[in-house]
Parts: C-alpha cells; structure tokens; sequence
C-alpha cells in the first residue's frame, strides 16, 4: 500500500522535494514513515519527533495507517 | 462567521463590515503586519505558505470554538499566503458582538489559538540577502515569548 507524504516549509527543503509517494507495509505507524523519512538523503535534518497530520487532522507517533492516507509532516507552526 | 486564506490584499473596513450590523455595540480588529526587525535582523518581507486545505479546517474550527466559547459568531478570520512587504497586513481578525468583553476575548483567542495550530510558515527575507524560515513563536504578544521547538510542539497543539 501506498501514503502520500507531505512537506512543508524547512521540511521540504531538507529532502529537497514537497510531497512523497512511500510504500508501506499494512499496520505501519507514523514513526515507521518518519524512520523511513530519515533514512533518505536530507532526512537527518528532521527532528526525531515531529508534527504529523494524516488526512488533515493531528495524529501520533502511534497512529496507524491503512493506506492511501495524505501524511503531512508538519514544522513549527508560524502564521500571523 | 468565515475564515480564508487570500493571496490578496486584506481589505480591512470591508471585512468590519461583514460582520457588524446594529444588534453590535462592539467590533474588534487585531491586524498582524509585517515587522522590520527579528531578532535584530533588518527585514524586508515576509513569504507566506500554507498547508491549505488543513490550514483552513484548524481556522474553522478555531471560529466554531469562539462560537461555543464566547457565544461569538459575526467572526472573519482572513490570513493571507504570498510575499508580503514591510507594513503589509498578513492576518486579520475581526469580530462583532453585542457587548465588547465576549468581542475582544474573541479576537485575542482566535489569533493565539492560530499561532499555535494552523499551518502557516514563514520565511523572512533580509536585507543582507539571507533567507531563514521563522521559529514559531507563541505567548503574550508583548515580546515575552516562547520559542516553540520540536520537542515542545506537540503540547502546543493539543486541545
């Protein structure tokens, strides 16, 4: 199965891209992606827990992932 | 009430008039403009970018939250996304209501609760050049703020 993940701002310039297409296994978690995430060319630069929003909404590192969800991960919020 | 993201000019006195009508004896405007100075780095503008679609949602339901709270609902919540210049408006709460207290407590939890939860990033432009993304900052408004890391993110969020 396949998760769409986003990047953002900082993020998105530390993997040089703003959006992946990662297959995964069923009953991965968010921190399965963020492992995989890391592991990629730039993803050192992320912090060991960020942010993360499936399908919109905040979720944890625990969070499962059935497949076809959009993972955002998300840097400090700075609007205003 | 309303929330968007524009990538246009705020029209400020268009957006008190949405939302005022003759049962209001209050509206308040909170308007955040583009500063000069971070940190002791000159500033020449700001770019703003947006995870759109769930930016929007957190606003709306930061405006359903002050509906609830403050029995407050003739809100506007504008922030607009591009490259804006020094003085330009980048965000605007408005919000009407029979009596000032629930108006100006509306106004005030709307723009910290979007400090704190929408995602809107920053990245200033200065005028030696360089370009950095803005740490996120959160609090009093009055200068004393925390510096929201990583680690500490999380808790900012939750509600």
């Amino acid at each position: 199965m396949t998760v769409t993940v986003l990047l953002f701002a900082s993020y998105a310039d530390a993997l040089g891209t703003s959006a992946i297409e990662l297959d995964v296994r069923p009953g991965s978690t968010v921190r399965d992606i963020l492992g995989t995430l890391s592991s990629m060319p730039g993803g050192n630069r992320l912090p060991p827990r960020p942010l993360v929003a499936i399908n919109q909404e905040y979720a944890t590192l625990q969070s499962e992932l059935r497949g076809g969800e959009e993972v955002a991960v998300i840097p400090p919020v700075a609007g205003g | 009430m309303r929330v968007a993201l524009v990538d246009r000019e705020i029209d400020v006195a268009r957006l008190i008039a949405e939302v005022s009508d003759h049962t209001c004896g209050a509206a308040t405007v909170f308007l955040g403009c583009v500063r000069d100075l971070n940190d002791g780095r000159a500033v020449n503008a700001i770019e703003y970018s947006a995870y759109r679609a769930m930016a929007e949602r957190e606003m709306t339901a930061i405006a359903t939250e002050i509906g609830d709270t403050f029995g407050v609902t003739r809100l506007v919540i504008e922030h607009r996304l591009g490259t804006l210049g020094l003085g330009d408006v980048s965000v605007a709460v408005v919000a009407a209501h029979p009596h000032r207290a629930p108006a100006l407590d509306a106004n005030r939890y709307a723009i910290e609760q979007l400090k704190r939860r929408v995602p809107i990033w920053k990245l200033e432009h200065y005028a030696d050049g360089t370009r950095e993304w803005v740490a996120a900052t959160i609090g009093t408004g009055s200068g004393e703020q925390e510096t929201v890391t990583a680690n500490n993110a999380s808790s900012a969020v939750s509600r």
